[in-house]
């Protein structure tokens, strides 16, 4: 072999940085349509090119096509399109309200709608979901109030959560949502142990895992992927690649694998990857995960590939690294305005009536807002009492909490 | 009454809390067909069944992070770190999940789970079988930490701990599971079945957490010990002749103040000992607890013994182990000052 002289240091790069012109052409597009819809008891090692193509259904011209299309009524759709939009318009308030100084911090969905709104319709009462802290669609989809969101958004007097919580990390049991935890990776393997626990218990109730295309690259990933495919757990392990964790490209968590779905195939998980941006699509490969899981045949992995059009979150400004108009050509499009059009192109959606739902969910996410700003803002009126942080460490307070408690002079 | 090795006390303890209580899940390395390398779990898998006593993969913070996701569910999972050195990879587990699951939720979910491990050194286990990594956990609000020094307690205490609401952290001082080893490392150690705290009551019976035992009276100096230093205490205040008041701790979160106050007001001198390094061990919490508290009873500074500030070393383990030599110069200097 020819020496092949000093060994090379390999880091991966994007694209294009500031100032260059995007370029996704190396993001391969297959037809809306083109992937085949498996039975859900496949056996995985026959699908395994399943990981490196890309389920659509909705074709340029609205359409609805293929195998995994025709799972969802008009009303479902109509309804899919207002839980997106009233995400998007609760994201910008939110994001203004963090800009006006109402709260210390915010993090929008933009770009990125269509993933759990679409997701939760998957999923049946009593499943529960371990989130990230961008998957808000979740509880907006399953009728969780605004106004309980923008008080633990405004940690005011009315927050479900007390003031103990960095805005947006949501908790309700209620509507299947786990607590958040902020940092990353955590919750994964913590929804493979809950599904576990289903399994053991004999329920039938699943669970779904999230993460961020970044934090795969954590070692809970990893573990989770281990216990999933060890116990074959009821849960469905999705991964939201948004090309961007921060400043970080995808490339730098994914190394060489060619794509974040592949990660399953090692350990015999299903692994599917599906446009993130279609709402179909992303419904139809949730529900035959969670008919997977259900039905006793195990983990499955999803990776949902999409695009983070707004900043990481309102501490990041994504101007210094990545160039400003690369959201806009981003070959998947925009979530809201594809299922949009497939509604006019179904002729039950008009842009009439869209400019109209646009202007009544503003209408009701401003009542919202106003209602929850009744309660107080982060650091203005009502906010819950020092008394509360010294609460809920324990189920009993010791006696050494007590101590200091009274020293506080609560 | 039966007489049982702390093995044997601890096993006694997952059986009855599992015979009582189908959410008792119990899991960890080699724990399922095996029943442990320490033989904690031996027979409950054939007893309960694979659902409820498994083999888990080597992955601690797998092990853990799952244990947080079944006990979120509604189960209460008592799973095995095989020994406490292997304990980091789940550390964020337990301090960023576990621990702060109910304040973070509200309550809206909690953790009851149980992590044990085999601590402390005296095997000549190296670096990586001896730590005793007590003082990463008291730091953590949010934990309870138990550390049993013999086989009645550590029953009580661990089916009191998979009872508890809260995410409980038990070392299991693995020099002690067959004797009270007192640090006299060159003579045989009394197995339990000829010590008194060796009876272990058959059935269900819990010892409260945060509640210690005297186990010396004394009147010239308090020991505060927990796990295998609580017999060395002894040995040393025997062969110094000393008066020592020697307090097994049992639970070091939440902690028995109340206990530490009374011995040291009637004392007036204290010497706090433990394996763990010294640095910001958890003696250094003790010691800063008595001086705020009877500071004017004092008749000493308090005293600390303690594992050195260097890595477990292996061939030189009776120079780091701070057996009863040690502990002996510290009562007599204690008494001098």
């Amino acid at each position: 072999m020819a020496d092949a002289g000093m060994l090379r240091f390999h880091v991966p790069e994007p694209e294009v940085r500031p100032g260059g012109t995007p370029d996704f052409s190396n993001v391969t597009i297959p037809k809306a349509g083109s992937v085949p819809r498996p039975e859900i008891d496949v056996d995985p090692r026959t699908i395994r090119d399943m990981a490196f193509s890309i389920i659509r259904v909705l074709n340029r011209a609205g359409e609805a096509v293929g195998p995994w299309a025709g799972l969802l009524s008009d009303e479902e759709l109509l309804e899919g399109l207002r839980n997106m939009m009233r995400l998007r318009t609760f994201d910008a308030r939110m994001q203004m309200a963090q800009r006006q100084g109402k709260t210390s911090f915010y993090m929008q969905h933009l770009g990125e709608e269509a993933v759990s709104c679409a997701f939760r319709k998957a999923l049946k009462p009593g499943d529960m979901n371990f989130p990230t802290y961008r998957q808000a669609g979740l509880l907006i989809a399953d009728g969780y109030p605004m106004v309980t969101m923008m008080n633990q958004i405004y940690s005011n007097e009315a927050d479900p959560l007390k003031g103990r919580q960095l805005p947006v990390m949501y908790s309700s049991k209620e509507h299947g949502f786990f607590s958040i935890s902020g940092n990353l990776a955590t919750q994964y393997i913590q929804a493979v142990g809950w599904a576990m626990a289903s399994a053991i218990s004999n329920d039938s109730r699943i669970a779904a895992a999230w993460i961020g295309d970044g934090s795969t690259a954590e070692s809970d990933f990893h573990a989770a992927l281990v216990f999933a495919s060890t116990y074959k757990a009821p849960v469905v392990l999705n991964v939201v690649n948004n090309q961007w964790a921060i400043s970080t490209f995808q490339g730098i968590a994914r190394g060489g694998s060619g794509t974040f779905a592949a990660r399953g195939l090692g350990f015999g998980i299903p692994s599917l990857r599906v446009d993130g941006n279609d709402y179909l699509a992303v419904h139809a490969v949730a529900k035959w995960a969670a008919d997977r899981a259900r039905a006793n045949l195990g983990p499955t992995l999803v990776e949902y590939v999409t695009y983070r059009a707004g900043a990481h979150s309102t501490s990041d400004d994504p101007s210094a690294y990545r160039p400003k108009a690369e959201s806009d050509a981003w070959p998947l499009g925009d979530p809201v305005i594809r299922l949009k059009n497939h509604l006019i192109h179904k002729g039950v959606w008009s842009e009439d009536r869209h400019t109209q739902a646009e202007a009544e969910i503003l209408e009701t996410v401003i009542a919202a807002q106003k209602e929850a700003e009744g309660h107080g803002t982060l650091h203005a009126g009502g906010k819950p009492s020092t008394r509360d942080m010294f609460e809920g460490v324990y189920e009993d307070m010791p006696p050494h909490l007590r101590r200091q408690r009274q020293q506080a002079g609560v | 009454m039966p007489r049982r090795t702390m093995i044997e006390a601890i096993r006694d303890a997952m059986d009855v809390s599992m015979g009582r209580d189908e959410r008792v899940i119990v899991y960890g390395e080699d724990v399922g067909f095996f029943g442990g390398v320490f033989r904690a779990t031996q027979g409950l898998q054939a007893k309960y069944g694979k659902s409820r006593c498994f083999d888990a993969p080597i992955s601690e913070s797998g092990i853990v992070g799952s244990a947080i996701g079944m006990a979120a569910y509604g189960l209460r999972p008592c799973v095995e770190v095989q020994f406490a050195d292997y304990v980091y990879p789940a550390y964020d587990q337990i301090v960023s999940e576990a621990a702060r699951l109910r304040y973070r939720s509200n309550g809206d979910f909690t953790c009851p789970i149980v992590v044990r491990m085999p601590t402390g050194g005296g095997i000549f286990g190296g670096q990586t079988h001896s730590q005793s990594p007590e003082a990463l956990f008291t730091h953590v609000s949010g934990l309870k930490v138990i550390v049993p020094s013999n086989p009645h307690d550590a029953k009580g205490l661990l089916i009191a701990a998979i009872e508890d609401p809260d995410p409980v952290i038990f070392l299991e001082p693995k020099r002690l599971y067959n004797g009270p080893f007192d640090g006299h490392h060159d003579k045989p150690v009394t197995p339990w079945s000829k010590h008194e705290l060796g009876e272990v009551a058959d059935g269900h019976y819990t010892i409260p957490l945060g509640k210690a035992a005297i186990r010396r009276q004394g009147s010239a100096v308090t020991v505060l010990a927990y796990g295998t230093m609580v017999y060395v205490a002894q040995a040393a205040a025997e062969e110094t002749g000393i008066d020592a008041e020697v307090i097994d701790l049992r639970t070091l979160l939440p902690l028995d103040l109340d206990a530490i106050v009374a011995s040291v007001k009637k004392t007036g001198r204290c010497v706090v000992v433990h394996e763990a390094t010294l640095t910001s061990g958890f003696g250094a919490e003790l010691v800063a607890l008595v001086q705020e508290n009877c500071f004017y009873h004092l008749e000493a500074p308090v005293a600390r013994v303690a594992g050195w500030d260097t890595p477990y070393p292996h061939a030189q383990e009776w120079d780091y182990f701070p057996g009863p030599a040690r502990v002996g110069r510290a009562l007599i200097e204690t008494l001098e000052a």
